[in-house]
């Protein structure tokens, strides 16, 4: 594989990471900052803040986790660095 | 049995996985309904609760025993032939403890919205171990955590280090677990307990000795299957009889509007879903804990080696996908299960509890008060039956009980609720067989880590490199039946700290093992001094905070008063404290010193922060250091900038090859 190639790949990898990290920060922990106000929302008798914490964020996790592995293997099918 | 195919050969294994755990699925929900039937037909409670615990050990004994194994790739990562899917399922078993499955809904229950930070921290981790860590160490090929680093930081000396965070975080945590299958089975059979943790102690070795990862693996997916099941049922059944629908994550959300209303006419003012209010828990510590849990996960060993036993560097991510939603299950189960609990409780007190009706209300109080006088407490004192209740209520002058009067413990609030929402006995038998699975499943991880890191890292690689498969294999068991034996020794010893300790193990993984393992993936200038630089200061300045404040609080406390957030009245008691305990006479010093420590321990903390979160500390210092000392020191040489290289791709090889037997 060129050193080119290896390049673009990590640089990919590496913005699809800081992407997830982002998201991490967002649903782990920007959003239970604004608990109080979220908990003025009130969803199927769910405060959202705390519908946020109890269960919104968490499947923000999962979901967020199948995407990554299916845009990861994607980006190394576009390099060829996939596993055979 | 189900079972019966693991002995075939291994593909035939693999490739049937799905038809023989459905079965096996089946099997078990049969079992339920023939207990539930022995049940009404008069059967003992006791017999049925010995039938739930020895059926399912005796289930996943068979299949520990099935799966023995002499060679060196199946003992360490189970061949690298675990389907994403399934890997997921027996990493979920191997990461919720017998401390999720039991204590976690308890502590909801307890903090209401401040638990929660528990929910987010063990679930969130997940990200970090998916886009830093798992992927890469799976592509390097590892058999442990260690020996990623002593490859990537060149040398023996990160390697030992590595050992030694790995031992300190994995063992105080395999005790919590033995403990924790001590007291079910005390609880559910009726046994002593010193002889309940044996017990728990040969379950555990059945299902791990003969075949090290490969027997795990297909145990802790069996495991996880039980687990789940007996989580779900007690919450399905009170959403049920509470709202007449059996979806407890959805209705949640009416039990909550219950809750507060109920709350409001019991006069507390700080309701369940009020944040930032319980347990201590401001938000500074609510989101430090978040990040501790969250970091913590993505170093802790036993963790994350179930993600080398995959097929490849592919299916090692979509594998953590699968573990998240497996665990998401419990997980947000979890505080439906806390508000349902509490909506049963504080609708019998809204009934109108009162010492003389409690016997026939909640008689179930009383067996828990008995087993420990902690578990249950009411107006102060151990609820042990009416007449206790009785005059320890009219000593506080309490005639009608209320909600704030009944005191449970967080460890009892699950295996309790079945008798707590009047369900069957057939419904506890199968909650004390969850709470065991869970409980065995991540012994059995945590051992392995253990007894594969004495002897992979310390035999093999540094003491005998020359030792034969055999006589390898042979020194694993013997150090996992030793390591296995201490852990119950110190369990059947009560260690009082056992809760804390486990929530240290995140910190003290988090601090120690973060840092070297995400730098040396993501930074090529990480070097070998920097990495055992941080390491050491990391886990350092980790274990000062936690072991300062904790056990030498009134030192701590006197160093640091400076930065401590101890108000003038809290700063006034400790002055009074000490001057008391200096003049104290010497049969009255130990008494004096006991009140002054109590309350130092209140007060020994840097800007407030819990003892609990003391990776907040280490582990900024010890990325810093790494920083730091890895830019002042000589660049790694060209061939390790190019295995990181390699370590970057998912192609090709795995990078340490290991001669097989």
């Amino acid at each position: 594989m060129a050193v080119n190639d290896r390049i673009g790949y990590w640089n990919k990898t590496r913005g699809l990471m800081f992407t997830m990290l982002a998201l991490w920060v967002f649903f782990g922990f920007i959003v239970h900052m604004f608990v109080t106000s979220l908990n003025e929302i009130v969803i199927l008798g769910f405060p959202l803040g705390f519908y946020m914490a109890a269960q919104g964020s968490l499947i923000a996790f999962v979901v967020m986790l199948f995407w990554f592995a299916r845009k990861q293997n994607a980006i190394d099918e576009e390099f060829g660095v996939a596993e055979d | 049995m189900a079972t019966e195919s693991v002995a075939a050969g291994r593909g035939d294994f693999v490739s049937n996985l799905g038809r023989i755990y459905t079965i096996y699925t089946g099997g078990f929900i049969a079992f339920i309904i023939l207990m539930a039937i022995l049940s009404a037909l008069g059967v003992p409670n006791r017999i049925i609760g010995y039938m739930f615990v020895g059926f399912t050990i005796l289930i996943y004994a068979v299949i520990g025993i099935l799966s023995r194994t002499m060679q060196v790739g199946e003992y360490y990562v189970a061949g690298r032939r675990v389907p994403a899917i399934y890997n997921g399922m027996a990493t979920g078993a191997d990461w919720m403890s017998g401390a999720s499955f039991v204590g976690m809904a308890g502590t909801l229950y307890l903090l209401g919205y401040d638990g929660l930070a528990f929910v987010l921290g063990w679930t969130g981790g997940y990200v970090l171990v998916a886009i830093l860590v798992a992927p890469y160490l799976r592509k390097f090929g590892a058999y442990t955590v260690p020996d990623f680093l002593s490859a990537r930081y060149g040398g023996n000396l990160a390697r030992f280090i590595g050992v030694i965070v790995l031992f300190s975080c994995s063992f105080t945590y395999v005790v919590a677990q033995i403990y924790a299958t001590g007291i079910i089975s005390a609880r559910f059979l009726g046994l002593d307990f010193n002889v309940a943790v044996y017990v728990g102690l040969a379950g555990i070795l059945v299902c791990s000795m003969l075949g090290g990862m490969r027997a795990v693996t297909w145990t802790q997916v069996a495991q996880y299957i039980v687990l789940i099941i007996a989580y779900l049922i007690p919450a399905i059944w009170m959403s049920t009889i509470k709202t007449g629908i059996p979806i407890p994550q959805l209705m949640q959300g009416q039990a909550l509007q219950g809750i507060a209303a109920l709350e409001a006419a019991q006069g507390i003012a700080v309701g369940h879903a009020t944040p930032f209010s319980h347990g201590g828990y401001n938000a500074l510590n609510y989101f430090l804990l978040i990040l501790c849990l969250m970091v913590g996960t993505a170093s802790l060993p036993h963790v994350l080696m179930r993600y080398f036993t995959t097929p490849s560097v592919r299916e090692a991510r979509v594998s953590v996908a699968w573990s998240l939603l497996f665990i998401f299950i419990l997980y947000f189960t979890a505080p439906a299960y806390a508000a349902f609990a509490k909506w049963t409780m504080l609708d019998l007190v809204a009934s109108g509890l009162t010492p003389e009706n409690i016997a026939d209300k909640a008689s179930w109080m009383f067996r828990w008060a008995a087993a420990d006088n902690s578990l249950v407490q009411i107006c102060g004192k151990a609820a042990i039956d009416a007449a206790a209740v009785a005059a320890a209520c009219g000593e506080a002058g309490v005639t009608n009980i209320a909600f704030a009067n009944i005191n449970l413990n967080a460890d009892m609030i699950v295996l309790a609720t079945p008798e707590m929402a009047g369900m069957p006995y057939v419904i506890s038998g199968l909650v004390a067989a969850g709470g065991l699975a869970a409980a065995l499943s991540t012994a059995d991880g945590l051992l392995l880590a253990i007894a594969n890191a004495l002897s992979h890292d310390i035999y093999y690689k540094m003491i005998d490199q020359n030792a034969p498969t055999a006589r390898r294999l042979v020194v694993s068991r013997v150090l996992l039946v030793l390591v296995a034996i201490a852990a119950a020794y110190v369990a059947s010893t009560k260690p009082a700290d056992i809760l804390a300790m486990v929530s240290w193990a995140f910190s003290l993984a988090a601090a120690g093992l973060f840092p070297a393992l995400v730098l040396g993936v993501w930074w090529k200038r990480a070097n070998s001094p920097g990495a055992i630089a941080g390491m050491i200061a990391g886990f350092g300045v980790c274990l000062y905070y936690l072991l300062g404040t904790r056990y030498g609080a009134v030192g701590f406390y006197e160093m640091w008063s400076g930065l401590s957030t101890a108000t003038p009245e809290a700063i006034a008691k400790f002055e009074e404290l000490k001057a008391a305990y200096a003049a104290a006479a010497p049969d009255a010093q130990a008494a004096a010193w006991a009140a002054l420590d109590k309350h130092a321990q209140s007060i020994a903390n840097w800007w407030g922060v819990k003892n609990l979160s003391a990776a907040a500390f280490g582990l900024p210092v010890g990325f810093l250091v790494m920083y730091v000392v890895s830019r002042l020191t000589k660049e790694p040489s060209s061939e390790l900038q190019n295995f990181i290289e390699e370590l970057r791709i998912p192609r090709g090889n795995t990078l340490m090859e290991e001669k097989s037997a």
